[in-house]
């Protein structure tokens, strides 16, 4: 009894504290793949840079107080549908972050738009996201299926890669990828001869490798990601593909993905990112603290990470300009209409789609002699800038663009 | 021949009805209070899967079989609901009857390869089945693979009222999932069930009798895929997608376990074994797979210790008919 | 580079060979399926789980005592088929006066367990396992690539599928089994240890996937969903080829991965239900299986 009106008494004295810093309670969820096969390019790695991002801005808005819920959605969209319903009815959780895997990116974004809420995603990758099934509610952070094609496609068609065979992991991830890609195969003069749809989660690809060997294509394109662009990518090597004269594409890899192949393995592949943690100081800065966060000496964040601390901080500077969260909508027209600034990104902006924009960057992972240190993982070939990296605005069929 | 049949179990029949109608009419108040308390969006998928596990418990319960695929009903119901409500844009009460014929049909096939074979044979036949349209479902382009059938509209029932607003959604979940249970009270107590009953506490007298069990056993077994049927349609229109997960085995897996954890072979018991199971999932999402092993821990418990589930428990502590 | 059928020949041959691989554990675990159902009247849900439980018996025998492939294609057998035993003594055995269906729920639940825990320790996404060094490499034979592990794992499942058949249909001991099967308590008359007997039984048929676990570790990545994929197929397997014998749970087994690998080839789609629809039209024809003893 005492101790229940001692409690009251102190939450009464902080309330009255408080109300005169405009005490601001938010709540946020970070929605990932926490035990699968994209856990390593997002799970609790942003879970991590979610709260560093929180932290950063505490630290100048002390009436500021955020809780991070986090959740694993196993990849499959009625999970995430029932977690994002659940957060935002009964947790009152004000905004998701990360959500890899399109297909359940794409049903949140559904959850996120009818109750008004906030989606920004950094983990998914599919362009409708900021195309067909743009919404209000919706910012696209970190990459998407067009910025990859045009990235790695176009680099790969004008090295002589002319002839293509598809990969393709069998949702909306894949599908999206390999739609971008093929575009711009074709545009640039290339011809795709072919395509195999794998399920998501493959542990054996040896059946599909058999008919990328058989149509003879210079490059096999992995329209996969994650855990799947590395096995697929292992057992090539088990079937003698590449030894056969065959070139592999991998149309989207993380640092995650190059660190569990290893470089005697990964290296010669051209990849199209717009992060790595060893490109400027402020990103070896940020790897470090991120390490210390996850408790993972060694491990090194990913791009999707990264997204997620940056989007965060956005998100939650938007809300203080707003002094509101209640209204996502507001909210996301707030982010779109502030300049982006942080440390990893640098400066940006976002697109009325909803498109984050900042520059891309083509790497190509080097050679074991070539690496230094541990991580060492990219050279950049070329950068891609920002106006330049993603779908013209006009071309994505969003019906928030006007005109 | 028949009456000298069904005369011992119909003798019975005055006694056990009065605490099913108490045990009911606290179900219904129950049901009709708690939106205000608990998490509607919740209890709605409560009330689905009840109705999936009692449709599967007519058929284990009352007849003796186990269907380890009924996830196939109850998926491609929930498919095919929510395609016609998409892309069709039919209003929801036909979306779901489309569904649910679309269960019955299924059955139906299902029903007539899988009855050629008993016991063990018939539980593997009905996974092998289910698992075969789980592969249909994820290859073909309607169903939508991985991503499911995103976004289907709750609509407007019969074009007047509108299903987004959450508490319209809950008396029609509510109205289907009674009007079902007692569709399926009146099926077992019916002359139809009590030779389902005496088929399944031996297959040859009744066949002696000059029954021809086969055809009962299928019918049960549209029947029960057919109300499956109902709850994966009907849950396509709460939760507003379908994907794989309803169409899985691991979906076959936990209707099992619903039942069984309920009680088989009890008319509630499916209601509180997936009442159970729900609120276990619901509160130990937290904890993420250890809710798998809770689940196999269970099942293994309910097998070697109460095999007579929850409600068959009470039914036999206070002596009634539950 | 010649073509069969308007198919390139390496096509069509690595497809085969992937549908052997297949096939292989096809066999080995509807072997185990048979053996053991032949003898509790049990049907062995936990069958995939305890293959998978073996790969990453294999998996954690390799990553915390370095002990590698070839002793553990020993140890990990062992270490599952004494878990298996001990399974059968503590849980299976209290079931067998009951309805055959408990036995399917049990092992279904058992199942669950073991693969939670997995997902648990080790998350879903598939955990390599290296190719053993004096089988990495491969044989260009001209028409095809052919990997050299893969030719081992043919090899090996073949010896043993029907090593086991002629242990079981040969020897004394099969002959004891066999009796034990038909009638239990005339073999009891005879002083054999029936109860003993079962539990070694189970072991051997839980010991036969793992072995088939353990082989299968390097070519589908360790994860904990292996096993659940894989016997729904088996059950439709054994369906086919009906419980009553050994050597037609061997054949149908290869005979199927086969099919399904020629299926891949003429028409992909329909490579992942093509053992279903087989299993569907064996039905309509001979309800008891191709192999099964009519009812």
């Amino acid at each position: 009894m005492k101790k229940a009106f001692v409690l009251a008494a102190i939450s009464a004295a902080l309330a009255c504290g408080t109300a005169q810093a405009q005490q601001m309670n938010l709540k946020i969820g970070v929605l990932t793949d926490m035990s699968s096969l994209y856990a390593d390019l997002g799970g609790q790695g942003s879970v991590a840079a979610a709260k560093l991002a929180i932290a950063d801005f505490v630290k100048d808005h002390p009436n500021f107080k955020v809780d991070v819920v986090s959740g694993d959605h196993q990849n499959k969209p009625d999970i995430g549908t029932n977690m994002a319903n659940q957060w935002f009815d009964v947790d009152k959780v004000d905004a998701i972050f990360d959500v890899p895997n399109s297909g359940v990116a794409l049903a949140v974004n559904e959850v996120a738009r009818s109750k008004n809420k906030v989606l920004v995603d950094s983990g998914a990758a599919s362009s409708d996201l900021t195309g067909a099934k743009c919404s209000p509610n919706t910012v696209h952070w970190t990459y998407d299926t067009w910025m990859l094609a045009n990235g790695t496609g176009k680099a790969i068609v004008k090295n002589g890669g002319t002839t293509w065979f598809f990969l393709t992991a069998d949702y909306a991830f894949g599908h999206a990828l390999e739609r971008d890609t093929s575009a711009v195969v074709e545009k640039n003069g290339g011809k795709v001869l072919g395509k195999v749809r794998h399920p998501l989660n493959t542990n054996d690809f040896s059946s599909f490798l058999l008919q990328a060997q058989a149509s003879k294509a210079k490059v096999i394109g992995l329209a996969n990601a994650g855990g799947d662009t590395i096995n697929s990518i292992k057992q090539a090597a088990e079937f003698g593909i590449v030894k056969g004269g065959q070139s592999l594409a991998g149309l989207l890899v993380f640092s995650s993905d190059v660190a569990s192949l290893g470089l005697p393995t990964a290296q010669g592949l051209t990849l199209t990112a717009t992060w790595y943690w060893d490109q400027t100081d402020a990103n070896r800065a940020w790897a470090k603290r991120w390490q210390a966060e996850r408790n993972a000496a060694g491990k090194i964040p990913t791009m999707v990470q990264a997204g997620v601390y940056a989007g965060v901080l956005h998100y939650l500077k938007a809300v203080a300009a707003l002094k509101s969260a209640a209204d996502g909508k507001a909210v996301v027209a707030k982010m779109k209409e502030l300049p982006t600034d942080d440390p990893l990104f640098g400066k940006g902006s976002i697109r009325a789609d909803g498109r984050k924009l900042h520059n891309a960057y083509l790497y190509e992972v080097k050679k074991p002699a070539e690496s230094k240190h541990a991580g060492d993982f990219y050279k950049v070939l070329a950068t891609i800038p920002a106006a330049e990296a993603f779908r013209p605005l006009n071309e994505g069929g969003c019906s928030l663009v006007k005109g | 021949m028949e009456q000298v049949a069904e005369a011992p179990l119909r003798a019975a029949a005055p006694a056990r009805t009065r605490s099913e109608t108490i045990a009911f009419l606290i179900m219904a108040a129950i049901l009709i209070i708690a939106p205000f308390f608990t998490y509607p969006l919740f209890l709605m998928q409560v009330m689905c899967f009840a109705l999936f596990a009692c449709a599967f418990n007519l058929l284990i319960g009352y007849v003796g079989l186990l269907s380890f695929g009924h996830a196939l009903y109850f998926g491609w119901a929930s498919y095919v609901c929510a395609h016609a409500a998409k892309v069709w844009g039919l209003t929801p009460e036909l979306a779901i009857i489309a569904g649910t014929l679309t269960a019955a049909g299924l059955g139906l096939i299902a029903g007539l390869l899988a009855i050629r074979r008993q016991g063990i044979y018939f539980a593997m036949i009905t996974l092998a089945l289910a698992q075969m349209m789980y592969f249909f479902a994820l290859q073909a382009k309607f169903t939508g693979g991985e991503d499911g059938i995103q976004g289907v509209p709750r609509g407007k029932l019969f074009g007047v009222f509108d299903l987004g607003h959450t508490m319209t959604m809950y008396v029609v979940v509510l109205v289907i999932f009674l009007g079902c249970f007692l569709l399926i009270h009146r099926i077992i107590n019916s002359p139809f069930g009590e030779v389902l009953k005496a088929i399944r506490e031996n297959e040859a007298r009744a066949i002696s009798l000059g029954y021809k069990t086969d055809r009962y056993k299928l019918m049960a077994f549209v029947l029960s895929a057919t109300l499956a049927g109902t709850a994966g349609a009907t849950k396509a229109i709460v939760l507003q997608i379908a994907s794989l997960t309803d169409v899985n085995w691991p979906m076959s897996g936990e209707v099992v376990l619903m039942t069984l954890v309920g009680g088989l072979g009890t008319i509630f018991g499916p209601v509180i074994g997936a009442f159970v199971i729900l609120t276990m999932q619901y509160k130990l999402a937290p904890v993420g797979e250890w809710v798998l092993v809770i689940q196999g821990v269970i099942f293994v418990a309910c097998v070697l210790l109460f095999r007579r589930g929850i409600v068959g428990e009470l039914a036999r502590i206070f002596k009634i008919k539950l | 580079m010649f073509e069969i059928f308007g198919i390139p020949s390496q096509a069509l041959f690595g497809q085969l060979l992937i549908g052997l691989i297949n096939g292989s554990f096809y066999a080995l675990l509807s072997l185990g399926l048979a053996v053991i159902f032949g003898m509790l009247n049990i049907i062995n849900f936990a069958h995939g789980a305890q293959y998978m439980l073996a790969a990453f018996a294999a998996y954690i025998l390799l990553t915390t005592l370095d002990i590698g492939y070839w002793p553990a294609l020993i140890i990990a057998p062992l270490i599952v088929g004494a878990f298996g035993m001990v399974l059968e003594r503590t849980m299976l055995q209290w079931l067998y006066k009951l309805d055959h269906l408990y036995g399917l729920l049990l092992t279904f639940g058992l199942a669950l367990i073991i693969e939670g825990t997995a997902r648990n320790f080790y998350g879903s996404a598939g955990l390599p396992y290296r190719v053993p060094d004096s089988l990495q490499g491969g044989q260009n034979l001209g028409f095809m690539f052919l990997p050299n592990y893969r030719a081992w794992v043919i090899v090996a499942s073949m010896i043993v599928c029907f090593g086991t058949w002629f242990m079981i249909e040969r020897t004394r001991l099969g002959a004891y089994l066999r009796a034990a099967t038909e009638n239990p308590t005339l073999v009891r008359a005879f002083g054999i240890n029936v109860p003993r007997m079962i539990t070694l039984t189970y072991g051997f048929g839980v010991a036969l996937a793992a072995l088939a676990g353990v082989m299968a570790a390097p070519i589908y990545n360790v994860s904990p969903q292996m096993g659940s994929e894989l016997i729904i197929v088996v059950f439709a397997v054994v369906v086919i080829g009906g419980m009553g014998s050994i050597l037609g749970a061997i054949i149908t087994g290869f005979g199927l991965g086969v099919i399904e690998g020629l299926t891949k080839v003429f028409f992909p789609e329909a490579s992942s239900t093509v053992i279903f629809v087989i299993m569907a039209i064996v039905l309509l024809v001979r309800p008891s299986g191709l192999f099964g003893r009519r009812i």
